[in-house]
This record gives C-alpha cells, structure tokens and sequence, in this order.
C-alpha cells in the first residue's frame, strides 16, 4: 500500500450549496486574518463557496474526514479500533488525506509532532478509544510541554454508554485535560465541523500546543449536514500577538545601553519563524545570544555572535554569559530548571526583558523587569527600528570589554572530549562526524539521554527545525516516531533519528511503518549498551553503583536485541560500527542508501559522560568543565 | 497567605468547572469557597472562588487560568470595593422553653426561620462571612444540629458590569 508522499488536493468546485451563515453572533468570531500563523499556515476557516460538502447530508465519520480535509491536513499517523472504525471507512477513500498505519498509539503521536516541524503544519494523529487514546497521553504530553501544534482525533464509546465502563472506555479528556493546549468532548455529529476547525485555529495560533478531539462512535454514526463555520467563535481565546509599543521602547533603550547583554533565545523563536529577524536584531544589537535547547538552530551556530546552549550541559561561554550578564533579553525562552539551575543565583545581576507569547510564562520563574507579551516574530520587528534610534541617538553601546572577556571563556573552554580508555569509539566523535556528513541541510532528531546532549553539542545547526528532540517532557522513544514523521513532512530531506541503546528500544517498532510506507529514515545508534545518562549520574552521585542501568545491547554482550538483525527484520538496512576508522565509511554507506530505512548500531564507550555539566539543584557558578574542573570565575568588579 | 476573591466568567459548556478546579489543584492551592452560577448573558456562568494564597502565585494562577479557553474573564474583587455575601442555613435544637431564645437571635441578625418542627427550627441567613460566623457563635450553646453553607458570591460596588465589558472586549476584538 504504497502512496505517493502528497496527492494533490481535490479541485471540487462549490457545488450549489446554501449560504454558510449558521453563525449565532457573527460580531464575535475571529476573522480569517486573525487566523493565520506565520509559518504559511492556511487559515483554518474558508468561504463557503471554497467548501465543497458544504450543506451535504453525511454521517459524522464522513464529517470527521471532510473537516480535516478542510482544515488543510494531508497525513494523519493512526491505528484504528472499534470506537473509531466508522471514520476509517470514509478515511479510505480520501483523494487528499494519506493514513500512515503505525505499530503503537504513541509512534503516531511524535510522528504527528515530527511532521508539525518539518512541514510547518499542524500534525495530526487519531487513535481509538480506550487504550488507543491513552497510548497517546505520552506524545500528547510531549507535545504540549514543546509547544507543538498537533490535532490528535480520539474514538470515544457510543455516547449512551459513557460514563458506564464500557468496553476500552476511558475518559481520555478528563485524562489529558492538563496536558492539552484545549480538548474537546463530541457527541452531537453536527458539531464535528465547528469543534475541528476550532481544534486546528487553536493548535496553531498563539503559543502552539496539542488539542485532543474525543468523538462518540454514535455521533460517527449518526447522519448529519456538514457545516464548515464561516467564522472561529472562542470568546475566551483571543492570544496577543502585537506587542506593546511601551514595552518595546523600554527594551530597546536597555538593550542599547547594557554593557554585557545576552539574547537568551528559547524555542518561541523557532515557532514563530522569526529567524530571519533574530538574525537581524544579533547584529544589529552586537549582543551575544544563547540558544536553548529547543532553540538550537534559530541562529546558525557559525554565527560568531552565537554562545552555543546554555543549562545544565551548555557550553561555558553560554552559562557564564547569563551568570555574568547585566541585561537578559529572554526571547520566546521560559526560564526552565535545566537552564537556571538554582533560580536564586541564576544571573544574579541581570535586568531581565521576557518576551513570550504566553503572558504565564512571564515572571514565572524569574521577575521580569520589562514584561513583553507577543509573537516573537513582531516582537523583534518592532524592537529593531526602535533600537536603531536608539543607536542613532546615544550611538552604539560599547561592547569591547564584554566580548574580550566572553572570547576569553570560549579560548579556555571550548566544547571537545577525551577519547575513552576503553578502546570503544568515542559517541561525541561519531555524533560530530555525522553532523560533519550529512550537514546542515539534513534533519536531526534526537530521543533523551546523553546522545542527545552530543547531537545538542556537536552538531553545527545552521537553520530552524533541523533539530527535533523532546525538550520539556524529556521522552525517551521520541527519536524513531519523530523522524518518521519528519521525513513525510519534508521527504526531500535526509533525516537522521540519533537515539540511545534504551530509548531505541522503546520505539522501534516504528521501523515496519517506514519499511512499508517508503519513508527512509537513517538511526544512528549510539550504543552503549546502556542507560546512559542514568549511569552518568551513578557514577557521579551514587559512587559508580550501577542499579539497573546496564541493558546488554553492546560489544561484548550478548546483544539483546542484536539491533543490525533486528533491523533486518524489520525491512531495514542494518550496520555496525565498533572502530573509529569504519566510522566516516559507515555513515556514507548510510548516506548512499536512500530507498530503505538504515540503522546503523555504533557500539561506542559507556564510560563517556557529557561535560560541561552543572549538577541538578547547584548554581550556574559550579558549572563543571570536565570532572572536577570548574572555571575559576574573575572577581565581580 | 492572604484570602482572595476571584470573580472567573466562563463559557457556559459542561466540565468548565472542572477545568477551573483542576488548575487550582495543580498548583497545590487550597480552594477556601466556591459558587457557580448563571449570569444575566444565557451563555455565560461565573464563577465566584476565595482562595488563600500569596500574591506571586495568585497572580501565575490567574494567567494560567486565562489561557483556559473556557475562561473569558477574571477580575479579582477587593473586599472594600464589593459586596460579598455567603448563604447558611442552620439546624438549631429548640424546645419550647428556649424556642424565643433562639428567635431572638434570629431577629438580631435579621435571618428568616423556613421550616419548625417541634424540637427543632432550621433559619436561613445570608450576610458576609464574618456576619455568618457571629450569627452561629450565637445559636451554639441552643445545639447546632445541621449547617450547610454555600460559596461566597461577590459583585462589584457600583454601576459598572464586568459581564457587560467582558462582552465588549469580545466583540471589540473580533
């Protein structure tokens, strides 16, 4: 069942249909403007002459299917059941809809987020009721921790039995209602139009995030009049994108007077596609920035202006930079533990500017001295002639002394590593070289762990949504799904899924979905045969007593699984690597083949830890360059 | 920690409250009282909540709450500037020797008897919530036998309507 990556739309024309003027209180609704989000998002709600069912008699499946079609959708990631079935009836005979059939409930939730980067769209997975839908309280939860505009269509129970423990009933709204942007409860088919198109304006706009639509098999099966709104009625959700021209002013004016500013960039910069106009304010203001984790990429890392990521395995430039700044201009960026570290010494002299489109963000963590509530995209646009006047009149800030002493951090503590003693490969070197061959064109995706930190640091990112990793929630099993998903939302791409011996395991399935769909994701495996980051922290903090952290995947062990014969079963080409020398070889083998899946099992030392580091609960001052080594920090003048 | 009121106007749809209660528990407040209502818009309810908590975390509370897209508006209502008013009905034990007794009381602090049986009277008050307490320190020593109490419901003092601007604010940016 092989499908082309995008059939084109269907061009029905609006057949004579009635007037889409079902709107109760036409002066409240959002307008088509209102609707449209940066990333060349289609605006949700459409004339009724561009609907072709408009006005047509259906059942609530059929409903179900033309709402995501309206809603611009082109691939839903699913698996079907019983309180869903109705919809996959319907779904199969959709000129534009491509159902990608995945192996577990949670590969279709991160393909859904995996797509939602790559194709600037918002993803959508659907799942049954029961244990389908919880399976996707995972992704779910990742993606709303990530800001990741996501749809996830859920089959609930016949609405005469809910609430009655029926067969794989679950009350998934009640489940995901804190780790959803908004989630809804259908049982009317009449509804299904309105509720999807809400589903999708609200996923999108503002600051991003998954909605769940949970859907009565009765409402699926009842017959209804497909009503497309004309208009997005939420009374109570009305995001501010325009930021407030006060505000701008203040930051502008501090940003230009500052003596050692730092742009602290967080992944708002990358939902709002506001590279371009980061860009534009980092040389213009001189400042250097900082690039979150969920930032990597904002700013191309050879910017020479660009500190790396901060947090708890930034680079030292990156952390001192914030320890030491006396202005913070905090970009779509939240302020978040593994950043900080301890809240009370984070940047203990630092006027702090926070930017976000999420006013709770603002003053969460950390007080913010000029609070700017607004789409980072204008945000910055507006900041920029308001700090070229400010230039024009005080002239430029004298930044000299401020980059002489951060050059002088980045001369000492340059990122790198030690080779192991054991003989086995170096994962830094093999993440480095990959990056180093499939360059910046390519997409990364990373599961959780310490490969991930590596892919973080040793991978040069040159532009937004060449990184995909799970941020906030920390997922292990992110990185397969989300490739898979990555790949069918830009097929033209090389997408790598560098994922760990454990989170690999928890995902793999995932791996018969690409095999038989044709979406040719490469795996890195870093194998260390072992739980990683876990063991790292056993041997620093609960001297090297390693509990439950060994998983016998690597060299020298029995190699449960064997993931280049797993591979092999799965359809996918496998290879292994066990010597520094095979290791460019290897990675261009990978990179001729371009019509399967590759998994590549890089068996490297379980003993390389990531540095710098700074230890969880410790202040930003004791970051640790390497074991034992910490920056022996001027005195405050 | 100090008590606030929060008046949350809400999309009249079910599991809005839930939503409403659901934050509050996330964030380990305490939720002192609670009253949900119609309002005089068919499509909005409101809900009135007195929580006790600090002014930083009242504050992060609030703005997660307005993110709930249920949730059109929130004011907190200072206790100077509204009135606030709780409704109690009390169980008292009365017998006819110390029958007058208790309706005494219950002329002092103009609350009305709504059901007498012959050992027993059940009044209904309303009043603020220190009025409420002083009206049952007073029927203690006849024998409370039953007290149910509802949530504080508060309006502002004066002319203007927070339904009416929410409205206004709604239209305005459509």
């Amino acid at each position: 069942m092989v499908q082309g990556p995008n059939p084109a739309a269907p061009t029905g024309a609006a057949s004579g249909v009635h007037e889409a003027t079902q709107v109760a209180r036409p002066a409240r609704g959002v307008t088509p403007a209102d609707v449209v989000r940066p990333a060349g998002a289609a605006p949700v709600v459409t004339n009724a002459s561009d609907v072709p069912a408009q006005g047509k008699e259906m059942t609530g499946a059929e409903a179900i299917v033309r709402s995501l079609e309206q809603a611009g959708t082109d691939v839903v990631f699913g698996i079907p059941g019983g309180a869903i079935l109705p919809t996959y009836d319907p779904l199969m005979d959709s000129k534009s809809l491509r159902h990608i059939l995945v192996r577990h409930e949670q590969g279709a939730g991160h393909a859904a987020s995996g797509y939602a980067y790559t194709s600037g769209k918002v993803g959508v997975c659907m799942a049954t009721s029961g244990p389908g839908a919880t399976n996707l309280v995972t992704p779910i939860a990742d993606a709303n921790m990530d800001s990741v505009p996501m749809v996830a269509i859920t089959g609930q129970v016949g609405a005469s039995m809910i609430g009655t423990d029926a067969f794989q009933e679950a009350d998934i709204v009640g489940i995901t209602l804190p780790i959803t942007k908004h989630n809804f409860l259908v049982t009317d088919p009449a509804e299904i139009p309105t509720v999807i198109a809400q589903a999708f304006h609200i996923a999108r706009t503002g600051r991003p995030g998954p909605v769940l639509v949970d859907i009565a098999k009765s409402a699926m099966q009842s017959t209804t009049t497909f009503r497309w709104p004309s208009s997005i009625d939420l009374p109570g959700y009305h995001p501010v994108t325009k930021p407030h021209a006060k505000q701008i002013r203040e930051a502008a004016r501090l940003l230009a007077t500052a003596r050692r500013p730092v742009l602290y960039v967080g992944g708002g910069a990358i939902r709002s596609g506001a590279s371009a106009e980061l860009r534009r304010l980092v040389d213009l203001s001189g400042a250097p920035a900082v690039t979150t984790l969920m930032a990597r990429g904002a700013l191309p890392d050879s910017h020479p202006q660009n500190l790396g990521m901060p947090g708890m395995h930034g680079t030292v430039p990156a952390v001192a930079a914030l320890q030491k700044a006396d202005l913070i201009v905090a970009l779509g960026a939240r302020f978040d533990d593994r950043v900080t570290g301890k809240l009370s010494s984070f940047a203990p002299h630092a006027t702090v500017v926070h930017a976000d489109i999420d006013p709770a963000e603002i003053g969460k963590n950390r007080r913010a001295d000029v609070p700017i509530v607004g789409d980072l995209r204008e945000v910055i646009s507006d900041l920029l002639p308001e700090l070229e006047r400010e230039h024009a009149q005080h002239g430029r800030p004298d930044l000299e002394g401020w980059w002489r002493q951060i050059d002088d951090w980045r001369e000492t503590f340059p990122l790198g590593y030690t080779d192991p003693e054991d003989g086995h490969l170096a994962p830094q070197h093999v993440i480095q070289r990959l990056g180093e061959l499939a360059g910046p064109e390519a997409v990364y995706v990373a599961g959780v762990g310490q490969h991930q930190m590596w892919a973080a640091q040793f991978i040069r990112y040159e532009r937004p949504n060449a990184w995909l990793n799970s941020g906030g929630l920390g997922t292990m099993g992110y990185s397969v799904p989300a490739a898979m998903g990555a790949k069918v939302g830009d097929p033209g791409r090389t997408v790598w899924a560098i994922d760990g011996d454990g989170c690999f395991q928890m995902t793999n399935q995932e791996l018969a979905t690409c095999a038989i769909n044709e979406i040719p994701i490469k795996v890195a495996v870093v194998n260390n045969s072992s739980l990683g980051m876990v063991r790292q922290w056993q041997t620093l903090f609960y001297e090297s007593r390693y509990s439950n952290t060994d998983l016998h995947t690597g060299h020298g062990t029995r190699r449960i699984p064997d993931f280049v014969k797993l591979a092999d079963a799965y359809g996918c080409v496998g290879l292994r690597c066990e010597s520094a020398a095979d290791v460019d070889a290897t990675i261009k083998r990978a990179m001729e083949i371009d019509d399967q899946p590759v998994v590549v099992d890089f068996t490297v030392s379980r003993d390389a830890m990531v540095w710098p580091m700074v230890a969880a609960g410790v202040s930003n001052d004791e970051i640790q360059y390497a074991r034992g080594i910490s920056p022996a920090w001027e005195r405050e003048e | 920690m100090s008590r606030h009121t929060l008046s949350v106007l809400v999309e009249n749809k079910p599991g809005v409250l839930t939503r409403v209660a659901g934050l509050f528990a996330r964030r380990a407040f305490n939720i002192h009282s609670l009253a949900v209502g119609p309002t005089e818009h068919d499509e909005i309810s409101r809900i009135t909540v007195v929580v006790d908590v600090e002014e930083n975390p009242l504050e992060h509370v609030t703005k997660q709450l307005n993110k709930l897209v249920n949730v059109i508006k929130i004011v907190e209502l200072e206790p100077e500037a509204s009135v606030q008013r709780e409704l109690l009905l009390v169980k008292v034990r009365a017998e006819l020797a110390v029958r007058s007794h208790v309706l005494e009381v219950v002329e002092l602090f103009r609350a009305h008897v709504v059901d007498v049986v012959p050992d027993a009277v059940t009044i209904e008050a309303t009043g603020s919530p220190g009025k409420l307490d002083a009206l049952l320190n007073a029927l203690e020593p006849f024998g409370i036998r039953e007290i149910v109490q509802s949530g504080t419901v508060a309006i502002g003092r004066g002319s203007r309507s927070i339904t009416d601007r929410a409205l206004e604010r709604v239209s305005r940016s459509a």
